[in-house]
């Protein structure tokens, strides 16, 4: 199995594979807007459609080390980056549709809006954090902060995860419409369980070895 | 007269200038096929996979003729059928807009008895086919928004309220209606939620109920209502947030005491009794100054428009509130 998927992984294919499905819910987003096929209200469509691939890509970048440890295979880390910047790409897109399609670009709006549904300050909050990780996704950037540094900038990577998560959640809480909220905090709580198991198993056998 | 008072609802397009569902859909698909090939349309599907559901089963005809009741006649381009009948919010159906168009087609509408009781010095059960021959039927375009910000253009087939509650002559001591909706857990999905204690109820105050623009509909665009917008009638009152528009009516009651309506069970910080449509009074977690028009072919960049006071009613209903505190009442 190993074996088969390292001959796969070696034909140079499969980078380009997941780019291009990774593409895909921004394509058919394009297609339904230009063929008046996202239903009655558009906009609204667009805004949450973006806002949930954000999302989705955010977890699934933060899936992929738990994959890695428990399948044995290294090549899921060559994944963050590209799903962590598409995670940022469709939380732009998601600003973006808000900002042009809801509030028309107009600042002020903007401003008083916020101050009505504070849930989209906490959206924004996690929009800000994203940028240092986006801006930080080069090699030469790594280089530049050196790998400590730069990992414990990306921890931020946590915060955002729950920020984007309290996002939905609290503008869900109108209507108590939490069916797949529950979904995306289950799934957190297994990649935060898992991460937190594996620091506390590393604690004790730092303590261990220091003991001996 | 204040400008925003000025009643702008008389010269409305006669139904035969309405494009019927079909055409509008059939031309709407060829375009689009040949806007983009088989690939894009698959894409699309998949992007529009949930905002738009299955169409609703064959219509039936209801001939109505054009109302000629003051404000009953919106100048607004009308909304297209195929989203009025694919965006709604009848939760007993689910949550999410597209549920009821999906889940909705179950709902048994026939044979349907609506009770009328309470103080009334005739109470009684209507059979649907009674009531339909109770009037004649009219059509009215009335612009319908929900207090979620988002609005539309609606030409409803139906009567005046009144001319229902006329029929069972309410007493002297009645001083509000309040309407039940249909709650059947065999063909309703979501009744198990318990963000409303079922069945959905709402109420007018019956003055309110009488005002010839309070409306009893029994279809729209020409045809009987399609069971996800409230089949097989419903309430509509054109000058208060859509949700006070109860939809497949079981009961109506005449009553002396302020009933307490389904969504002020629920929120009542949020949901109050009167719920006209007011700029000036915000929802407390949203602003009412502006308002998404839905439908109406204006596409993606086009401007919310502001919301006016009574939903634009005000020079046929404001009366009804004269020297009430309109944020106090809300």
């Amino acid at each position: 199995m190993k074996r088969l998927l390292r001959v796969v992984e070696r034909t140079r294919l499969v980078k380009p594979l997941v780019f291009a499905l990774c593409l895909l819910p921004l394509a058919s987003l394009i297609a339904g807007a230009a063929m008046d096929e996202l239903g009655a209200n558009p906009a609204e469509t667009l805004i949450r459609a973006n806002g949930d691939w954000a999302l989705r890509f955010l977890y699934a970048c933060l899936a992929l080390t738990p994959l890695r440890v428990a399948t044995g295979i290294a090549a899921f880390a060559r994944y963050r980056r590209m799903l962590g910047l598409f995670a940022f790409t469709y939380a732009v897109l998601h600003l973006l549709c808000y900002a042009v399609f809801d509030q028309g670009l107009v600042v002020a709006d903007i401003a008083r809006d916020i101050a009505k549904r504070p849930f989209i300050l906490v959206g924004f909050a996690a929009f800000l954090a994203l940028l240092p990780l986006a801006a930080t996704s080069t090699t030469r950037a790594l280089r530049a902060l050196g790998p400590r540094r730069w990992q414990a900038l990306h921890r931020l990577v946590y915060p955002i995860a729950l920020l984007g998560l309290l996002h939905l959640f609290w503008m869900r809480s109108g209507k108590h419409h939490y069916e797949d909220v529950w979904i995306y905090a289950a799934v957190l709580a297994l990649l935060l369980g898992w991460r937190l198991r594996r620091s506390l198993r590393r604690a004790r056998l730092r303590a261990v070895a220091e003991a001996a | 007269m204040n400008r925003a008072y000025r009643d702008r609802g008389y010269d409305h397009p006669i139904p035969s200038e309405i494009t019927p569902r079909e055409v509008c859909l059939g031309r709407r698909r060829l375009l689009q096929a040949l806007a983009l090939g088989a690939a894009g349309s698959g894409l699309a599907a998949w992007a529009g996979r949930q905002a738009r559901a299955a169409p609703h089963p064959p219509p039936t005809a209801l001939h109505p003729t054009p109302s000629a009741l003051p404000g009953a006649r919106a100048t607004d381009p009308i909304t297209a059928a195929r989203e009025a009948t694919n965006y709604n919010n009848f939760y007993e159906f689910g949550f999410e807009k597209t549920d009821p168009a999906a889940h909705a087609p179950a709902m048994k509408t026939r044979p349907w008895t609506v009770t009328v009781e309470g103080l009334v010095a005739r109470p009684r059960s209507f059979d649907l086919d009674a009531l339909l021959a109770l009037a004649p039927m009219e059509e009215r375009v009335y612009r319908l928004r929900c207090v979620e910000g988002w609005s539309m253009v609606i030409p409803w087939v139906g009567y005046s309220l009144a001319r229902l509650l006329r029929e069972v002559e309410p007493l002297g001591s009645a001083k509000y209606v309040e309407f039940t909706s249909l709650a059947d857990p065999d063909t309703m999905p979501n009744l198990n939620s318990s963000v409303i204690d079922w069945p959905y109820r709402e109420g007018l105050r019956l003055d309110e109920a009488l005002h010839p623009l309070a409306m009893l509909a029994f279809g729209m665009y020409g045809e009987v209502l399609p069971n996800q917008n409230g089949a097989p009638l419903r309430l509509v009152v054109p000058w208060k947030y859509g949700f006070k528009s109860a939809k497949s009516l079981a009961r109506l009651r005449l009553v002396e005491q302020r009933p307490i309506t389904a969504w002020e069970k629920t929120a009542p910080r949020e949901y109050g009794f009167y719920a006209n449509v007011n700029p000036d009074v915000d929802h407390p977690r949203w602003s009412q100054a502006t308002e998404r028009r839905l439908g109406d072919g204006s596409g993606l960049f086009a401007r919310r428009r502001r919301t006016l006071l009574f939903n634009g009613y005000a020079p046929q209903v404001a009366e009804l509130y004269a020297g009430m505190d309109l944020a106090k009442f809300y």
